[in-house]
């Protein structure tokens, strides 16, 4: 529906223009001796809330065995093909690895081309790659903007646990139920 | 102390005159790089940012406290001075070379001459007089300065020219309509100030530093700074110099936003830096001017004129009235002032938004020139009154003339909104 702003004739003070000027300057002269809003960024680095989607790493976990078991659905989901597994069996002379059949031979994540979208994040099944709070990459070469499996798992680090998928999947054998 | 005024009074009239002049250049030039520092760290301030704080030379850091200067981005000056040195200085094909190198020296040659007419402090001397620093004492003072000041538009029109491109010649071409229109209500505004000045009788006089003089009178009116007496003119001449220095919320002959760089576009490195400190030296000149004329020059306070000051510093010490150090004091309250009035404009310049072309055109023709008239007929007839003595019926008179013609012109509700 149509309708009529009504204009208001403006008021004394608004014709002489410069009450209002002063009134501005009030403000400003305020602001000069407030704080400063700004961080003095590369010195002081700001909070990163929880959930942030930083730059994706693969973590370890509680025992600090690899959660990756290479089944590359993150390779699969990536939108910009960013993500790259070579899959492989897990070494027999790792026994504390032996509840899983496989892990990354190598797990290469191209930052050029991720787009931090945290697909990968989201359809692992095993939670073993997370985007975390670092936001800032830089490198000299492109071959330095590609993070290989050390790389991840020196920026992912360890995370708590929240399910314990395989210690549950071990006691519930023990107790005869295959499928828990 | 002696001794150097022995020295100096033995030099040759013209190396004094060369050394005076270059001491103020080499005052004001600097002062003119320091702005555009503060202006950068003003502006931080008051938008919630530290500023530039990084530049710190590495011989020097190791001296204690140096943080303190390093915080306050005292070495991004030389910084800022070195990189226009010493970048490449480009010169476009397409340009009127001759022209085009000519305009920033233009620009420069009217910024530091104007300063020639204006006191800068003063001093008392034995026979208890107060006698100006000045340059040249000459009686023609603000008419000198107003006429040389007016040759900075040269340089912006020579620029905005010779650069031979659309939003130069654009930026030039404002700058001069717009000083042609303030230049008008800003010599209306100081007319009335010179006919208080000039009693009828008395020596006709333009000085600046007269009128001064007029505002260190014993006495209640005689102290008073012509900004309480005149507090129109002086708002009309406030505004008037915002406009003629090209500040914000007049710099049409820049306005970035929609000429690109305005008249200095095709201009870099040193070029554009002289133009840069032209610019805040004419601030300076005209802050200074508007100190003189309206807030009491080198009197620190209103009813606190400098000989009175000096009697108190007698009263503590004999020492403290010594000619070189009444004035330094006087040179230091009046570079005060001014430095206070460029924050003033700094200020301004980061509260008020650019106004339209056409809104500066109106303001200056239909509001301030009819103001700056209204003014000076006012302090016509009033100074008439007061000399000729003609009594409480003319005063009153003035009075009904006056609300009525104010309240014809602000309380009239058909008028439409303004600018």
């Amino acid at each position: 529906m149509a309708y009529v702003v009504e204009r208001k004739s403006l008021s004394l003070s608004e014709r002489l223009y410069l009450p209002q000027i002063v009134a501005g300057m009030k403000v400003t002269l305020k602001h000069l001796f407030k704080p400063n809003v700004t961080l003095e960024y590369p010195d002081v680095r700001p909070a990163i809330p929880p959930g942030y989607r930083g730059v994706p790493t693969l973590v370890k976990d509680p025992n600090g065995r690899e959660k990756c078991v290479s089944c590359q659905l993150c390779e699969f989901v990536c939108p910009p093909k960013a993500i790259r597994i070579t899959p492989g069996e897990v070494p027999a002379d790792q026994p504390q690895r032996a509840h899983v059949e496989k892990g990354p031979q190598a797990f290469d994540i191209d930052m050029l081309r991720c787009i931090y979208c945290g697909l990968c994040q989201e359809v692992c099944p095993e939670e073993a790659i997370f985007l975390q709070n670092t936001f800032s990459m830089a490198g000299y070469t492109r071959a330095e903007m590609v993070n290989d499996k050390a790389k991840l798992y020196e920026l992912g680090g360890t995370l708590p646990d929240q399910h314990f998928k395989w210690d549950k999947k071990k006691a519930a054998e023990e107790h005869g139920n295959a499928h828990h | 102390m002696s001794a150097i005024v022995e020295l100096w009074n033995s030099l040759h009239p013209v190396l004094q005159a060369v050394i005076k002049g270059l001491a103020v250049i080499g005052v004001i030039f600097p002062l003119g790089g320091a702005s555009s520092l503060a202006e950068r760290k003003v502006s931080a301030w008051m938008q919630g940012r530290p500023g530039p704080n990084r530049a710190l030379p590495f011989w020097v850091a190791w001296v204690p406290g140096i943080s303190l200067l390093q915080r306050l981005g005292v070495f991004h000056l030389m910084a800022d001075g070195g990189k226009m040195f010493f970048k490449e200085d480009p010169l476009p094909g397409h340009v009127n070379k001759f022209y085009f190198l000519l305009a920033p020296v233009v620009a420069m040659i009217p910024a530091l001459t104007t300063v020639t007419a204006v006191p800068l402090g003063a001093y008392v001397d034995e026979a208890g007089r107060v006698v100006p620093l000045i340059l040249a004492n000459v009686d023609i003072g603000l008419l000198a300065v107003f006429a040389v000041s007016s040759l900075g538009v040269y340089s912006l029109i020579l620029a905005g020219w010779a650069s031979n491109s659309k939003y130069p010649f654009l930026g030039g071409v404002r700058a001069s309509a717009q000083l042609i229109s303030y230049e008008l209500s800003m010599t209306l505004s100081v007319i009335p100030v010179f006919l208080w000045i000039n009693v009828p009788g008395g020596e006709g006089t333009l000085s600046l530093a007269k009128a001064v003089e007029f505002q260190s009178q014993p006495g209640f009116l005689g102290g008073m700074w012509f900004i309480f007496i005149m507090p129109v003119a002086a708002i009309v001449f406030l505004v008037s110099l915002f406009a003629e220095t090209n500040r914000l919320p007049f710099d049409m002959a820049e306005g970035e936003a929609d000429l690109v760089g305005g008249f200095h576009t095709e201009y870099g490195s040193l070029k554009w830096g002289l133009f840069f400190v032209a610019e805040y030296a004419h601030m300076m000149i005209g802050s200074a001017v508007f100190i003189l004329l309206f807030l009491g020059g080198w009197n620190p306070l209103p009813w606190i004129p400098l000989s009175l000051v000096v009697e108190w510093l007698g009263a503590v010490s004999p020492v403290l009235t010594h000619p070189i150090i009444v004035g330094l004091l006087s040179l230091g309250i009046f570079v005060g002032k001014v430095l206070g009035m460029i924050f003033v404009f700094m200020w301004v310049r980061w509260t008020v938004p650019r106004f339209r072309y056409d809104q500066v055109m109106k303001m200056g023709w239909q509001k301030l020139l009819p103001l700056a008239i209204g003014n000076l007929l006012f302090y016509a007839a009033a100074i008439a009154i007061r000399d000729l003595q003609l009594g409480v019926a003319y005063w009153a008179a003035l009075a009904v003339v006056t609300v009525a013609a104010t309240w014809a012109i602000f309380a009239n509700p058909l008028q439409k909104p303004a600018l």
